[in-house]
């Protein structure tokens, strides 16, 4: 068995004594495990930190094998980011959330290439945003996709603001009135259409990002927890806590 | 083939980081062959060791002394502390012969992915100790990994809230970039940008 993709490193866990168990998302062949001989040498030690996009092969007698990696490093978004902390924050959420939802070896096209992109974004502006769409992205490849093209209730494409925690569907503003202190505010930017006059939120400060990331929050910590047992990773709590601090 | 006893030293030589079953053979019948220059002096250090070294209760560093001899010279700045994250790292600084100042071992780093929280470093003490008034400085000397510079993001967080207005903390990192004898064409691109960030002027 032998394949080669490119991939996102998301962790890399120490394996004897020079060796690490690398946890990779690739392209085509979706999160994939694969020991990588040497990898906490000197050399190849950095090749390996998270965020890191490489070149992939993959070999294993079997297919079951856990395998081995050769990579080589094509760019890496740590060194651009390290002085950042929300940025930072960002880029360990995006690869501790990744390593703890998605499952092992079962292709997730689009879920890379949103990744691919947000490390881009993580470069510029609008990353804050990014994210969220990514986390949205996230919820939908692991089987809670929130619908937010028309209200739950009435049908309505437009006035959509809030999303029903039991449903995960948009609700619209007139439908949702009664309930309103049981539903979950839905901000603008995560519509499929940006509503005329809204702006997409290009500061990681803009009060949509926190509401962006309460709405996702809400659906990780009460559907997806549940179904892996395990609890949210530090990071992603660490994370908004980061971008809800203003001085730093 | 040996003994049990022989064999169990084998066993105990193999867990050292660097040692296989193969080289742990090696050393330890290097080590039966030579009882009086080198078992029983081994054999000495290693209980003298056992006995007497202990983790520095104010940094954390190893030594027979409580407080270690770090800590407890007067000739060094009591206004700077340096923040590394393991004893390795405090004898690699103090190796340099650069710094001065007292140290402070934090037992590891924030990682998501080994489930290292805030609580699991010794942070409450260095809190503590950067309290004090005659504290001027924070040198956050952790690795440029993801880890290491989120730790220190973390850290200089919490020197930050725990300032008062009568004592504010400067909060310093380690420069990332060139290293000595570094040649351009063969540092790794993540190193040249940081350096090119971080020129000065000459």
């Amino acid at each position: 068995m032998e394949w080669c993709d490119v991939g996102i490193v998301l962790s890399a866990r120490p394996h004897g004594e020079g060796g690490a168990i690398a946890s990779l998302l690739t392209a085509s062949h979706g999160r994939h495990a694969g020991l990588v001989p040497a990898g906490r040498s000197r050399s190849q030690r950095a090749t390996l930190e998270p965020g890191t996009l490489l070149t992939c092969r993959w070999g294993a007698r079997l297919e079951s094998h856990l395998g081995r990696f050769t990579c080589e490093p094509v760019e890496s978004s740590a060194s651009l980011l390290l002085g950042d902390p929300r940025r930072l924050s960002v880029l360990n959420a995006f690869c501790a959330l990744a390593d703890w939802a998605l499952p092992e070896r079962l292709p997730c096209p689009d879920l890379y290439d949103a990744s691919l992109a947000l490390l881009v974004a993580l470069q510029g502006e609008g990353w804050a945003a990014a994210y969220v769409h990514w986390e949205m992205l996230l919820l939908a490849e692991t089987g809670f996709p929130l619908d937010v093209s028309a209200c739950a209730a009435t049908g309505r494409q437009d006035e959509l603001v809030w999303v029903s925690p039991r449903s995960g569907r948009a609700v619209c503003r007139e439908a949702g009135q009664p309930y309103a202190d049981r539903l979950l505010p839905l901000p603008a930017f995560l519509l499929p259409e940006l509503p005329a006059g809204m702006e997409w939120p290009e500061q990681w400060d803009h009060p949509d990002i926190c509401t962006g990331l309460a709405l996702t929050g809400y659906f990780l910590q009460h559907h997806l927890q549940v179904t892996i047992g395990k609890p949210l990773p530090w990071a992603r709590g660490h994370l908004v806590s980061r971008l809800q601090t203003v001085d730093r | 083939m040996a003994g049990p006893e022989i064999e169990h030293l084998m066993q105990m030589l193999a867990r050292l980081p660097g040692l296989g079953p193969r080289s742990a053979r090696r050393a330890a019948l290097y080590l039966i062959k030579r009882r009086e220059s080198a078992l029983e002096p081994l054999a000495a250090a290693l209980a003298q060791v056992a006995e007497r070294v202990r983790p520095c209760p104010q940094c954390g560093n190893f030594d027979t002394a409580s407080p270690c001899s770090l800590c407890a010279d007067p000739r060094r700045d009591d206004g700077v502390i340096c923040v590394v994250e393991d004893v390795d790292d405090l004898w690699a600084l103090e190796r340099t012969r650069a710094f001065s100042g007292r140290y402070h071992v934090l037992g590891g780093l924030l990682s998501a992915l080994d489930g290292i929280g805030p609580e699991d470093l010794h942070l409450p003490r260095l809190l503590e100790r950067a309290g004090q008034p005659v504290v001027q400085e924070i040198i956050l000397a952790l690795p440029a990994t993801i880890e290491g510079q989120t730790t220190a993001h973390y850290i200089a967080d919490r020197l930050k809230a725990a300032e008062t207005p009568d004592h504010s903390l400067r909060v310093s990192g380690l420069a990332h970039g060139v290293p000595v004898g570094g040649e351009l064409d063969y540092l790794d691109d993540g190193t040249l940008s940081q350096a090119l960030r971080a020129r000065r002027p000459v």
